[in-house]
């Protein structure tokens, strides 16, 4: 009577299948699902491969090709003492100070950690 | 003049005196139903942009249409009938409905011919940046995991006496992805277009609601807590590569999502590639808007009380849920089988991610994320998932139409 009811008030686009059928369907359609999704996995895998292989040799590339009189001052600069109480420098893309520091505050005071135990390596705004 | 005579036609052609005669009550109920959902989408916020035009468009069918006769209606679902029948002489015969149809009869048949659900993930494509998915392509797992309830819906649907198509289209909810469910439900059970919509966009929307207590009952406090790594930055070039890539082996692997996975990785080209900053700028903002308009009209149309006033229509809603909650159970059982796997790298939280539904799964990720652990940001490892959810709930569609279709 129930699954007439249901039967009853269907127009109908389609055939009905059995449970047996339904069964395989799911379990198959889950299955090509997850096929699909890993195949694509491992072809992301080989390509971020191929890519960082091609970056890691650009970066070789340019390390040999700088001059060696540019690496006096930057080593200069990273041999700078860091402020007391901070954890290192931040480098500011189209940021001002102020803005800066009260980002800095926000995310301190949302983490609940003291600021000088955080390392803000950079802030950028996003236009 | 006979004004009486005239006052008595004027009366007996107006909608009022339809809802006293041969079922007109019905319409009363989806009047009602369609303010409900008008107070859902503005007050409440529910999917909003989607949900108040469909909301608008259950109440202008219901105002205008009251069965075959109503000439004047905007939506006749018999001329829909018609041209689903294949014994009909008007069967597939678009000419048809625009000589006889109302306004909502011809936007519909952009529903109909599947190209506002195309054009819609041409938008989503655009506004996506996919880099955490292609930061850590482990993510996909994720995403393919949380299709579980897309099948077991399915299975279930079948098991309560719906055809095969008809169960496909129901177990697609699952997907959390409406356009796909629009998509499908279009091809293979047009008749449940109306519920099932509505009941994707619900439970979209109700995402915050379904998902945090499934989360907290099947994860532990200690892998709650897991801060992941940050992801490695993704080139330009990569970002470039990925939607060919993807367009590429989808497709060729199931040709039934070359318009959805298609458009959605067209859109995404033009968002990366970084030459067509025009063409990005209009899919995203006035494109995807101009189309929202009208499939949420046109699927609102499809709401008529006859056809949704049914016993089914209340299946659809609990199959829907199930679906939901089956999808995140599946996504957090795998991200928990990961978080194994590595040793405890990977928070099991961002697994109810790959539902799809971007970005308001990834968030409730985030939030169920810090409330552990307030130092935790899984906002971006989230992403991974639920990008792939959209490709996973493109792939179970197209599975499903290759299957019924």
């Amino acid at each position: 009577m129930f699954f007439s009811l249901i039967a009853a008030q269907t127009a109908d686009s389609g055939e009905k299948i059995s449970i047996a059928d339904a069964a395989v369907t799911a379990v198959f359609g889950y299955c090509v699902v997850f096929f699909g999704l890993v195949l694509l996995m491992g072809v992301l895998y080989l390509t971020g491969a191929i890519f960082k292989s091609r970056e890691a040799k650009a970066a070789e590339k340019s390390a040999a090709a700088k001059p060696a009189v540019n690496t006096a001052p930057v080593q200069e600069a990273t041999a700078l003492p860091a402020a007391p109480g901070s954890a290192g420098h931040v480098k500011l893309h189209g940021v001002p100070d102020k803005e800066a520091a009260m980002i800095m505050a926000v995310v301190a005071d949302k983490m609940q950690t003291p600021l000088n135990e955080l390392r803000f390596i950079s802030i950028k705004e996003v236009k | 003049m006979d004004i009486l005579q005239t006052l008595k036609d004027l009366w007996e052609g107006s909608g009022f005196q339809s809802f006293l005669v041969d079922g007109g009550w019905k319409n009363l109920i989806m009047i009602a139903i369609s303010c409900v959902l008008l107070y859902l989408g503005i007050k409440k916020k529910f999917e909003p942009l989607l949900l108040v035009g469909i909301a608008f468009g259950c109440l202008l069918v219901n105002l205008s249409y009251f069965g075959p006769e109503s000439t004047d209606a905007l939506y006749h679902p018999d001329l829909w009938t018609a041209f689903l029948d294949k014994n009909n002489e008007f069967y597939h015969d678009y000419g048809h409905i625009l000589a006889s149809g109302g306004l909502l009869d011809i936007l519909y048949i952009g529903v109909k011919a599947g190209i506002y659900p195309s054009l819609i993930f041409m938008g989503v494509g655009a506004m996506t940046d996919f880099g955490p998915l292609i930061a850590n392509p482990k993510s996909l797992l994720l995403g393919a995991a949380a299709q579980m309830g897309v099948f077991l819906a399915f299975f279930g649907a079948v098991l309560l006496g719906f055809t095969g198509n008809q169960a496909a289209a129901i177990g697609i909810i699952g997907g959390a992805d409406g356009p796909t469910a629009i998509f499908l439900t279009t091809k293979l059970a047009p008749e449940l277009l109306g519920p099932i919509a509505i009941a994707a966009y619900s439970y979209m929307a109700l995402i915050p609601m379904i998902q945090p207590p499934l989360m907290r009952l099947l994860t532990t406090e200690k892998e709650r807590k897991v801060k992941m790594e940050q992801n490695r930055v993704v080139s330009k070039t990569e970002k470039i590569i990925f939607p060919i890539i993807v367009a590429m082996f989808v497709i060729l692997l199931l040709p039934s999502t070359a318009p959805l996975i298609g458009c959605l990785m067209l859109g995404n080209l033009w968002r990366e590639c970084g030459v067509t900053e025009r063409l990005s700028d209009t899919v995203q903002n006035a494109l995807m808007n101009i189309v929202t308009v009208f499939l949420g009209i046109s699927v609102g149309a499809t709401t008529a009380a006859n056809s949704f006033l049914n016993l089914q229509t209340l299946f659809i809603i609990v199959l829907g849920l199930t679906a939901f909650a089956f999808s995140t159970v599946g996504g957090l059982l795998v991200g928990k089988l990961m978080y194994v796997l590595t040793g405890g790298k990977i928070n099991p939280l961002i697994g109810s991610a790959g539902v799809s539904a971007v970005p308001m799964a990834a968030r409730v990720s985030q939030v169920e994320g810090q409330k552990a652990n307030p130092s935790n940001f899984l906002l971006m490892h989230a992403m991974g998932p639920n990008v792939a959810g959209v490709i996973g709930s493109a792939i179970a569609a197209g599975f499903l139409l290759a299957v019924f279709g």
